[in-house]
């Protein structure tokens, strides 16, 4: 939450100036195009006539009629209570989505059908593959930040190396040089492994630089009252520092963790069947691309979904220490 | 045995990097001694105190805390820091854990102390320094003075067998500073070795066998409070005590 301050302010969307405005500007946007082909023109005709000789007092017409709908629904959910206008924007611009993929007239038992082997093969493997990486990344990460604040310049000179080269390359020409350059070294590798260690490898390099703020985030003072009580270097760091650091640390590790999901789409180019690849090839035969890609993008969304809310619980747990 | 050295530092100097912070410094605390350092800002005093437990390192001389010299690669540290309890002036409590897991972490994760028997202590010694009620609280619900105490029962908890304090009360308003210099008064007189760098001058006189007064990382003064207070030999000591004083 932001400071807020006690002064009682009048809500902004109940301010005389705000609301003109709104409604001068939604109107102006929606006279700017012209809807008179639309379901809106056709619910509108008993006041406009036909829609399409109605001209510019046709298109004012349904400007005004979009504004006044826009401005009452904004001004009235400024009435509710914070949780409640939460939900019905939250619902509203749900439902304006829908109506967007309306537009496409999916065919749904095309959907249904295919459904169950896009979650039972491409939405299990996407969800392994990205778990699996995440663990390893994180491994990696902690081990890249002590390296990186250590002393030793050879553990320096490699956590840095290796941080700058993998943020430094696309991830997809990291999972080319993988899978194809490891054979040439002698190690053939599977497409599935490849593909974790690609991902593994570089979002390591990125969540190195997070945990090596995090952990610069907290006091020297920790570190003194922790040594000066005998406690070595490792239980220091995972009994004192890191649970301290976390709370820096999650919310950009929770936005990471929500990008590898959607970067592991990425290792579909080698051919493992994950969520993307499936979306692309199921739908290839009929020619019903829209039905696979919609399907797998609310997949995509929904895990992000699951993931966010596991963030915002553990950022819960870890406010406790702070509140007074 | 009441002669015995805790702690002896001889000819100690210190640098860093250019700055020569501490110079040829010389200083024994014997079993159950209480000893003042005081001294203007920057002359050295938490440099030396923290060198009694290595979270500095000296580069010359000799340092031996309970028979254990403090120098080179010390694969015993450990050993050495957890007889040796220590006191910070921003306390530096462990804000993620209640105060009682502040308690309890040094001898359940130094010392394999069983939970239950860990409890046990770390109860035992909140009631010393009187705030058992706020165990289970966390640091930041505590105010100042009673953090300062916390800090000093997490300390107790590994039985050390000297404590060294760095200004203790210099980070608390005026009114908690009497709670804490009364645990450490307390301490003082169940017979704890201690090694005070503070300003509060009247507990210097009433607990302290011996005063000293450090400026420019040298010890130029050293007596009894009486000696020290009453007769001061030194203008940079009788400077810094005419400063204090006026008050
Ligand atoms: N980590 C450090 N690096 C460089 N100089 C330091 C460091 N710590 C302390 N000093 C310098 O050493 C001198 C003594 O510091 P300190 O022991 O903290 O003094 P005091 O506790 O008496 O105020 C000061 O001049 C300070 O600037
Ligand atoms: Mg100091």
């Amino acid at each position: 939450m932001l400071y807020p301050d006690t002064v009682e302010a009048e809500v902004l969307v109940h301010k005389p100036w705000f609301v003109a405005t709104m409604f001068g500007v939604v109107l102006l946007v929606f006279m700017a195009f012209n809807l008179s082909g639309t379901g809106f023109a056709e619910l509108m005709r008993p006041v406009i006539g036909e829609p399409s000789t109605s001209g510019l007092y046709g298109r004012f017409a349904i400007g005004f009629a979009i504004a006044v709908i826009f401005t009452l629904n904004v001004v009235l959910i400024g009435f509710a209570p914070l949780k409640l206008q939460i939900g019905i924007v939250w619902l509203e611009l749900l439902l304006l989505f829908i109506a967007f993929f309306e537009t496409f007239h999916l065919s749904l038992p095309f959907i249904r059908e295919k459904l169950p082997f896009l979650i039972s093969q491409g939405v299990v493997t996407t969800l392994y593959v990205s778990a699996i990486s995440i663990v390893i990344a994180s491994v990696v990460a902690v081990a890249g930040a002590v390296a990186k604040l250590s002393s030793n310049g050879f553990a320096y000179a490699i956590a840095s190396f290796y941080t700058s080269f993998f943020r430094g390359l696309p991830l997809l020409m990291q999972v080319y040089l993988i899978y194809l350059g490891l054979p040439q070294l002698g190690f053939v590798i599977n497409a599935v492994p490849a593909g974790i260690l690609a991902l593994s490898l570089c979002y390591g390099a990125y969540m190195t630089e997070i945990f090596r703020s995090g952990i610069q985030s907290i006091d020297r003072g920790q570190w003194e009252a922790s040594r000066s009580m005998g406690f070595g270097f490792a239980l220091t760091m995972r009994r004192i520092i890191l649970p301290q650091a976390l709370p820096v640390i999650i919310p950009p590790t929770g936005n990471q963790f929500i990008s590898m999901l959607k970067d592991s789409s990425l290792v579909s180019v080698i051919g493992v069947w994950e969520l993307m690849f499936l979306a692309r090839t199921l739908g290839q035969k009929t020619f019903q691309h829209m039905e696979m890609l919609i399907s797998a993008a609310m997949i995509y969304w929904m895990l992000s979904i699951c993931l966010e809310l596991i963030q915002s619980r553990i950022e819960r747990h870890y406010a406790r220490s702070k509140v007074r | 045995m009441s002669a015995q050295a805790i702690i002896e530092a001889r000819a100690v100097s210190k640098w860093y990097g250019q700055f020569h912070a501490l110079k040829d410094i010389n200083l024994t605390v014997h079993k159950g001694e209480r000893i003042v350092i005081c001294g203007p800002s920057g002359s050295g005093k938490s440099t030396l105190i923290r060198c009694f437990n290595r979270l500095e390192a000296h580069q010359e001389g000799e340092i031996v805390v309970n028979g254990v010299a403090l120098h080179g690669r010390m694969s015993n540290v450990a050993a050495v820091r957890s007889n040796v309890g220590m006191v910070f002036q921003h306390f530096n409590l462990f804000p993620h854990m209640t105060v009682l897991m502040n308690c309890m972490a040094g001898p359940m994760w130094v010392k394999g102390v069983s939970a239950t028997e860990a409890r046990r202590t770390a109860l035992q010694f909140l009631e010393r320094v009187r705030i058992p009620e706020q165990a289970n609280k966390f640091p930041v619900q505590l105010s100042g003075g009673q953090q300062q105490r916390v800090a000093i029962a997490r300390s107790l908890c590994m039985k050390p067998d000297v404590m060294l304090f760095d200004e203790p009360t210099s980070a608390l308003d005026p009114e908690m500073v009497s709670e804490v210099l009364e645990t450490m008064t307390g301490l003082a007189r169940d017979g704890m070795t201690m090694v005070c760098v503070t300003h509060e001058m009247g507990f210097a006189r009433a607990v302290a066998d011996r005063v000293l007064f450090m400026d420019a990382g040298q010890i130029v003064e050293e007596g009894t409070p009486d000696a020290f207070f009453g007769n001061p030999r030194h203008d940079r000591t009788k400077l810094f005590l005419s400063q204090i004083l006026k008050h």
